[in-house]
């Protein structure tokens, strides 16, 4: 792996998402010198693309979702370039661009990230029809969704919930189509899917399950009119939202030497098969996956430790990409879902589950474990904040699911004063396995026991 | 908007209306006898005489009254300055005395009636306003549309409402006379509890605790199911009704001193002033009792309790000024600046406010114990200045009337003195911080964006970070708006309280060892 301690070496990072600013931060804390150039034609500064359907619903302005001042770039010398890049050019080391001058590299990070899919849907390039996954899509959304009478959204997944979400915050009436049997249910288990998919249908979004679009109709004008699923019906509509999942972007790559399969290719050092230059983030498929992961991650916490990951190895010593127990967290309108480990929706012996659901059904917790050793795999847990350390470290040392259940006051991270559900769930888990546990709280003494700390 | 709340919005803008238009009602007459009520007796004689044109004539509203009577005082005082007959000039401000006693007509005849067709009625509007607020939704964050708000975003009505807030304050502490009318109407209230007759300052405490009374239960529709926020809020309403507002004129029917418990110096930065501890060393038991809880609290209690809570124990859940940002400022807190420039500007200018206290109490009480041998009365100046740019035109005009514009605490922020008190407490000895829930932050800004105090708290938690700032009130709300779970408000060890990891939770690759 090259090295880029030699003075006056110029690294370009193609994209100001996550996984690029990530890189180019860790690299200028390790590395004062180096000349650093991140390139985007999206927005000039880094935004939390997470955030975009705050922007939407009026939580926040463009400005908010910045996670850095504008000074932070010059003070910290990480050179910005607007523009979008049109052309690699390997063997000459330059990247022209739509608008700028050519940019020389001596190291290339290619941090693209996704984009949308629309398959082939008939109907799929109408004015109307859209995904949401960069800044762009955010403004096509608001011009596609002004006088919307009512909007369809295809898809059961993240983007999917979060677009219905959008359209029901500006009172938008919204018909949800969804493949599966329940919502998310090819990764969620499916008493989560239902306890979401009931929290859908609270807020008045017309929840349709098992039901698959056919094609989208035009009004004459170039314009979505209607949806027509494969069993017939006709869904008029202004709006027509793709939350299908994303895939690598990977077009700028394609006339280059840089082999792609569905993205990028790189070995566990993030580099591909050319010297000296890198990938990172959505845009990359591992050689070589991870255990237990699959070869594409889109993810934000992923993208964002293949740039810790990569900056460290041009600083360092290179050392394999090495993630940790998996963690993932997302929103489902007003419930919050966070997993620790793996919990697949479905699972077979010797894997067991425990579950447990609160009397009003928006709040539940999952743990998966091994049948014979008792071994923690992972848990879920909707409405109910849990501790990433503490199912960090306990998933490493392969703890066991009575330790998990008996000392959940610990591995608990909702706010102060809110319900305390660890007695529901202790007598759960009694009743379900026949095991008597006991609560392990930590003894307190003294003036904090007096102030009950 | 269900028709309810046009209703109640309807009655709040009426009553609104009726508050104003009542400035410009009533009549007022001065009279000898109604002069020799209120006037001092060594005062009596000059004022007789300065005064005699204005006897018997009838004004239709109290600003041709109040500048007319100025006029005439005026014309009095600056001979006497001008003569340099320092002892003739007289300092006492009788204008607001004078225009209560003089008024008669439509407004005093009508006090009861217009106290509920104001206050009462505005009141009411509002809650009927606010209660069927999210009726029908579940619980959740309730930030819908609040940046295209106008109110809410610096747009034409919020500036307004800036500016209404802003002239208020103004007359309140500056030209109160000119708001007679409006203290008149709350003399009701103000029999039925002290006995005596409303002054200017109890009829703004019975406007700021209907004002934390009604927006606190505004808060509790938004934040339905949220226990922090519920908590938090019932507190301060509690204590602002109790303490705040009750107490202290509970305490005047039985001839005591007015005295607000929970008023902590340096915020209350009067307490060491000779005339209160005069009052309170002539008042027995319970004078006493307000001197060494008020001592106890800033020496024992203050540090203690931010040891095991952080500030938040006053600044979130006892004090006023809080109790009114975390009610009716609610609607502004994401308006605070989270830039880093603020942020030095902060800690220059609320660190220099505690100077000022500190300093200037400290002559107070030299002063008083060497019994004036050694200052003479230039303390008097000092208290005037604190006075008039701190109490009132920070705490005050700026503290309040700029909700709209910079924020609901830019008192609390920028100029308390208690709560920069409170700060260094909780920032070098504290049990208290947020913590990060590892790596689970996707750095989406709610957080920062809706602290009202102006820590870019994600900043800290993208880093995986614990945040430890000496600012923070611990609203709990960047904990409550947090759509991943990350934030957590927590009492605990003081080992591993600030921390710096170089890489957060999750991933294996590069630990501290290797770094």
């Amino acid at each position: 792996m090259a090295q880029i301690n030699q003075n006056q070496k110029h690294i370009v990072i193609i994209g100001n998402g996550i996984s690029g600013i990530t890189c180019a931060r860790h690299i200028r804390k390790q590395d004062s010198d180096i000349r650093i150039t991140i390139i985007s034609g999206e927005t000039e500064h880094f935004y939390s693309r997470t955030a975009l359907m705050y922007i939407y619903m009026g939580h926040m302005k463009y400005h908010h979702t910045k996670p850095y001042e504008d000074h932070f770039w010059g003070k910290n010398r990480l050179n910005l370039v607007h523009d979008w890049v049109t052309e690699i050019d390997i063997d000459n080391k330059k990247l022209n661009l739509e608008q700028s001058p050519p940019i020389e590299y001596d190291l290339l990070v290619l941090a693209l990230g996704s984009k949308y899919n629309t398959f082939g849907w008939e109907g799929k390039d109408l004015k109307g029809v859209q995904g949401l996954y960069n800044y762009q899509d955010l403004e096509d959304m608001e011009a596609n969704t002004r006088n919307c009478q009512r909007a369809v959204i295809v898809g059961g997944g993240l983007i999917g919930i979060e677009m219905a979400e959008m359209l029901r915050s500006r009172h938008i009436p919204v018909t949800f189509l969804v493949r599966e049997k329940e919502f998310w249910n090819n990764i969620l288990p499916e008493d989560e899917a239902r306890l979401v998919g009931r929290h859908i249908r609270e807020h008045h979004i017309d929840l349709r399950l098992e039901t698959v679009l056919d094609k989208i109709i035009d009004d004459g004008n170039g314009k979505v009119k209607a949806v027509i699923t494969q069993s017939g019906e006709v869904i008029p509509c202004q709006f027509v939202g793709l939350g299908v999942g994303v895939s690598p972007n990977i077009s700028l790559i394609q006339d280059t030497p840089i082999e792609v399969d569905r993205g990028i290719l790189v070995d566990e050092y993030f580099a591909t098969n050319i010297e000296g230059v890198y990938a990172i983030g959505d845009c990359v498929q591992y050689r070589n996956p991870p255990p237990s992961r699959p070869k594409v991650e889109q993810v934000w916490y992923t993208g964002r430790m293949h740039g810790e990951t990569l900056a460290y190895n041009l600083t360092h010593k290179p050392v394999p990409y090495q993630p940790g127990p998996w963690f993932n967290s997302a929103k489902f309108l007003d419930i919050e879902y966070q997993t620790y480990g793996v919990v697949p929706c479905v699972w077979k012996h010797p894997l067991d589950s425990f579950y447990w659901e609160h009397p009003e059904g928006k709040i539940c917790f999952r743990a998966l474990y091994d049948g014979n050793s008792r071994q923690l795999k992972g848990v879920n847990s909707m409405g109910f904040r849990l501790r990433h350390e503490y199912f960090d470290v306990l998933l490493k040392r392969g703890g066991t699911i009575e330790e998990v259940i008996s000392s959940l006051h610990e591995a608990s991270f909702d706010q102060e004063f809110a319900e305390d559900h660890h007695q529901h769930i202790l007598h759960a888990f009694e009743s379900q396995t026949g095991i008597k546990l006991y609560p392990i709280k930590k003894k307190r003494k003294g003036l904090l026991a007096l102030f009950g700390l | 908007m269900k028709n309810i709340q046009k209703l109640g919005l309807s009655l709040f803008f009426l009553a609104l209306l009726i508050f104003n238009v009542i400035l410009c009602l009533g009549t007022f007459q001065l009279t000898e006898e109604r002069l020799e009520e209120i006037a001092k007796d060594e005062h009596l004689e000059v004022l007789r005489k300065e005064l005699r044109p204005m006897f018997g004539v009838k004004y239709t509203n109290s600003f041709a009254f109040v500048y007319n009577f100025n006029n005439y005082l005026d014309g009095y005082n600056d001979l006497q300055k001008d003569e340099q007959n320092w002892d003739r000039v007289i300092w006492d401000d009788y204008t607001l005395a004078a225009a209560r006693v003089s008024s008669d007509g439509f407004v005093a005849n009508n006090r009861l009636v217009l106290l509920f067709m104001t206050l009462f009625m505005g009141s009411f509007g509002a809650l009927i306003y606010i209660l069927p607020l999210y009726r029908g939704e579940p619980k959740g964050i309730k930030h819908n549309g609040l940046m295209l708000s106008s109110n809410k975003r610096r747009g034409i009505i919020g500036i307004t409402v800036g500016i209404y807030l802003i002239l208020i304050y103004i007359l309140l502490y500056w030209y109160p006379a000119y708001i007679v009318n409006w203290v008149l109407i709350t003399d009701p209230i103000s029999r039925k509890i002290s006995g005596g007759p409303a002054s200017q300052w109890f009829m703004y405490g019975v406007i700021y605790t209907l004002a934390i009374l009604v927006m606190g239960i505004r808060m509790f529709r938004k934040y339905w199911g949220n226990r922090y926020q519920m908590l938090r809020t019932a507190s301060v309403m509690f204590f602002q009704l109790s303490f705040a507002f009750l107490l202290p004129e509970i305490l005047m029917l039985f001839n005591q001193p007015y005295h607000n418990f929970i008023n902590i110096w340096p915020l209350d930065y009067t307490f060491f002033f000779d005339y209160r501890i005069d009052d309170m060393l002539s008042s027995g038991a319970i004078g006493m009792l307000m001197l060494i809880s008020g001592i106890l609290l800033i020496v024992i209690g203050v540090p203690l309790m931010t040891y095991f809570y952080g500030k938040r124990w006053y600044c979130s859940w006892v004090c006023g000024c809080g109790g009114l940002a975390e009610t009716a400022g609610d609607p502004y807190r994401h308006l605070s600046d989270k830039s880093v420039k603020s942020w030095k500007i902060e800690r220059w200018m609320v660190h220099s406010v505690l100077v000022f206290a500190v300093v200037m109490t400290a002559f107070t009480i030299v002063n008083y114990f060497t019994g004036y041998e050694w200052l003479g009365h230039s303390t008097d100046m000092l208290h005037e200045w604190y006075g008039f740019l701190i109490g009132a035109a920070f705490a005050g005009v700026v503290g309040v009337g700029f909700y709209p514009f910079m924020g609901n605490r830019v008192w609390c922020r920028y100029g308390c003195p208690l709560a920069a008190y409170l700060g260094i407490v909780q920032r070098f000895k504290s049990r208290f911080r947020i913590t990060t829930n590892g790596g689970q932050c996707i750095s989406c800004g709610n957080c920062s964006t809706y602290c009202e105090m102006g820590i870019d708290v994600r900043w800290y938690a993208q880093r995986g970070q614990n945040i430890v700032r000496a600012s923070c009130v611990g609203c709990g709300v960047c904990s409550s708006v947090c759509p991943r779970g990350v934030l957590k408000l927590e009492n605990g060890n003081e080992e591993g309280r600030i921390s710096d990891m170089p890489i957060i939770i999750g991933n294996k690759s590069v630990t501290i060892k290797n770094q």
